[in-house]
């Protein structure tokens, strides 16, 4: 196995990308399995390598270390353009969790991805799109290995019934900011929200993974059934 | 079965017009008296009368007819918010079925339980909730009390006051200066000073820059101070600078008639001058027995209620509850917790634990906005942060200019969130 990805990892190295961050994108998976992931799953909306231009996505070189949707040339989704404001940087764990989830990490996202649910498959796409961050001096050394802290819900916390009592008086929280009305100025709505993605998004909060100082002080103290409360509440609110 | 149907439909038809006219029902329903119409006593009228659903007789007291927010009030000075957008009525929190009355309260009988109005009637309470806001204390600033409020405007409760400042800015002699005397802690909304000076700076760098901004501050620090201070340089260079107490800004004196201020013993001859005096509990809180020493109402850090008194609760500002800051974000929070507790005592509906919350957002100049917050619960002895956050210096101008768009979308979601 070993043996297998070394020599695809010369060949491609050769054709595609310096060999600094080629060493890199090997310690995240396997990026030749990962070119066949992106054709698969990407290629039809993004381009990358030489010569890539936006298409119906941003085209996706250097996209490590990146602040989210940073291209002045392209016309992003306000919720992504919000995030990259807020400091979204495009690092290994954000990575993954948006191409895991794109509304989970993104709710507002003008992506239409149902998302890659394969940890295996996910982590080969990444190697792939690594190939193409050849900037390595902007990439911290441990950055490509480094645990990543994405949000990963057992079915037990997405399955918890949330009390939608509870969620009424743990919404008062929410409702000094975010309008019951579901207005969408300034402060995002989050009435009507579908419950996993509410709770997918809260713990990405919880987890610092989704930037927002406000929303990770909010999340840091509630609990699963907390943000399972919440989600049964808001996710019943009519707009 | 038609007529029992029929018999049926007129005893609900019945009971619903008894809900809707509290004063039919008297003594069968559990009352609840609110002293205070602001962010703290609004929320926690509104959210009882809203969630108890009738089953809670609720009485808010407030003498004016329309509220002006603080917050908010400095970019009215600044030019970004018009003052009739500062103002809100009681129309909503009256939907709700709060019994809205004009009036003054100008005492607490605590063994009767009643609450004593201006007009001379009285208003018997099985909980009372006491959300008063701020007094000055008197004699704070020697040369100052509020007979000389059109002279030096303190213009730290909103409304006219902060129009009649406002106007006297603009009509400032060209170059000439503009001193606030910034009141020593704990007072209401900690950074609202650093902002005011930043929206007045704002102000008279377009119409006399050549204008001067003197701070004179009895306080080693200032909320958002680095933050205020790098805007101040940035935008206003040259214009604001502070006396602190090394150098006598704990030492002060005014005379309003002839517009001096006197900073340790030296006489600074000003053109306008805002005078924010030491803070204590509106004065119906200490009327009712509920301060302290200290001069504010003591509270029980899991759900408000007075220590004084189990059946009275104190909320917002006047509260001396611990680590939440005095702004109207903290006295919403705290109405939530105070409106679970009381209808859960006179209901039986579910009681969950405290949480509090705040932030404040402040704006620096044109799209520069900047904010500060933290988590809060219930400690032993007194509330606390469990986890803060500040914005940074050197952020990006999106960010700030987020941050800015942000606090707007607060103030239309708080201002629904307590008016309806």
């Amino acid at each position: 196995m070993k043996g297998f990805i070394l020599s695809s990892t010369l060949c491609i190295g050769a054709m595609l990308a310096p060999i600094a961050s080629f060493a890199q994108a090997i310690a995240i998976g396997d990026p030749e399995s990962g070119a066949e992931v992106y054709r698969r799953e990407c290629a039809s909306c993004h381009q990358i390598g030489e010569g890539a231009a936006h298409r119906i996505g941003p085209q996706l070189n250097h996209i490590f270390d990146r602040g989210a949707a940073s291209h002045d040339d392209f016309r992003y989704s306000d919720a992504l353009a919000r995030q990259g404001r807020d400091g979204l940087v495009w690092d290994l764990a954000r990575l993954h969790a948006y191409i895991e989830n794109p509304r989970a990490l993104v709710s507002g996202t003008r992506m239409s991805y149902r998302g890659l649910g394969d940890e295996d498959r996910r982590a080969d796409l990444i190697a792939y799109l690594r190939v193409f961050s050849d900037q390595p001096q902007n990439i911290p050394e441990a950055a490509p290995t480094a645990i990543r802290p994405e949000v990963e819900l057992s079915p037990e916390i997405l399955a918890i019934v949330g009390d939608v009592e509870y969620g009424e008086y743990l919404s008062q929280e929410c409702t000094t900011c975010h309008q019951r009305s579901g207005a969408n100025e300034g402060i995002p709505g989050i009435v009507g929200w579908p419950e996993d993605d509410f709770v997918v998004a809260m713990h990405a909060y919880k987890e610092k993974l989704r930037p927002h100082e406000v929303m990770r002080s909010v999340a840091s103290r509630l609990g699963d059934e907390e943000i399972a409360a919440l989600a049964a509440y808001f996710a019943a609110l009519d707009e | 079965m038609k007529l029992q149907r029929r018999t049926f439909l007129a005893s609900v038809s019945a009971a619903s017009a008894i809900m809707a006219a509290p004063a039919v029902m008297g003594q069968a329903r559990p009352r609840v008296v609110v002293i205070g119409g602001g962010s703290g006593g609004g929320t926690v009228a509104r959210y009882i009368a809203k969630d108890s659903d009738g089953a809670v007789d609720v009485t808010l007291i407030e003498p004016t007819k329309r509220y002006y927010t603080c917050y908010f009030s400095n970019l009215y000075l600044g030019g970004f918010w018009d003052y009739d957008a500062l103002g809100h009525g009681y129309e909503g929190i009256a939907a709700a079925g709060v019994n809205v009355v004009h009036d003054w309260a100008i005492g607490v009988d605590r063994d009767a339980k009643t609450v004593t109005l201006a007009s001379g009637s009285s208003i018997p309470y099985d909980r009372l909730v006491v959300a008063p806001g701020i007094d000055f204390v008197a004699d704070a600033v020697p040369g100052w009390d509020v007979t000389k409020q059109s002279l030096m405007p303190h213009a730290y409760k909103s409304g006219t006051q902060v129009q009649l400042l406002k106007n006297q800015i603009e009509n400032m002699r060209e170059g000439g200066t503009f001193c606030m005397v910034a009141p020593p802690n704990p007072y209401r909304c900690p950074p609202g000073p650093g902002e005011r000076v930043s929206m007045i700076a704002h102000m008279l760098s377009q119409s006399n820059p050549t204008a001067k901004i003197l701070i004179v501050d009895p306080k080693e620090n200032f909320s958002k101070q680095a933050l205020f201070e790098e805007g101040w340089s940035k935008h206003y260079a040259g214009m604001v600078s502070r006396i602190g107490p090394d150098f006598g800004g704990a030492n002060v004196e005014v005379r309003p008639d002839s517009m001096e201020v006197v900073i340790d013993g030296n006489v600074e001859k000003v053109d306008v001058c805002n005078v924010i005096p030491a803070q204590k509990a509106g004065k119906i809180a200490e009327l009712a027995g509920l301060t302290n020493d200290a001069g504010w109402a003591p509270v029980t850090p899991s759900d408000m209620r007075s220590t004084m008194d189990e059946n009275i609760f104190v909320l917002g500002d006047a509260a001396q509850q611990g680590a939440m800051p005095k702004s109207g974000f903290s006295a919403n929070s705290q109405a939530k917790v105070v409106a679970n507790v009381v209808r859960g005592e006179l209901t039986g509906s579910r009681i969950f634990p405290a949480r509090y919350s705040n932030t404040c957002w402040s704006l620096i100049a044109t799209n520069d906005g900047v904010k500060v917050g933290a988590s809060y619960e219930p400690g032993a002895e007194q509330i606390e942060s469990v986890s803060s956050f500040i914005s940074a210096t050197g952020e990006t101008a999106e960010l700030r200019q987020q941050t800015y768009e942000e606090s707007i979308g607060w103030y239309n979601g708080i201002v629904a969130d307590i008016f309806g």
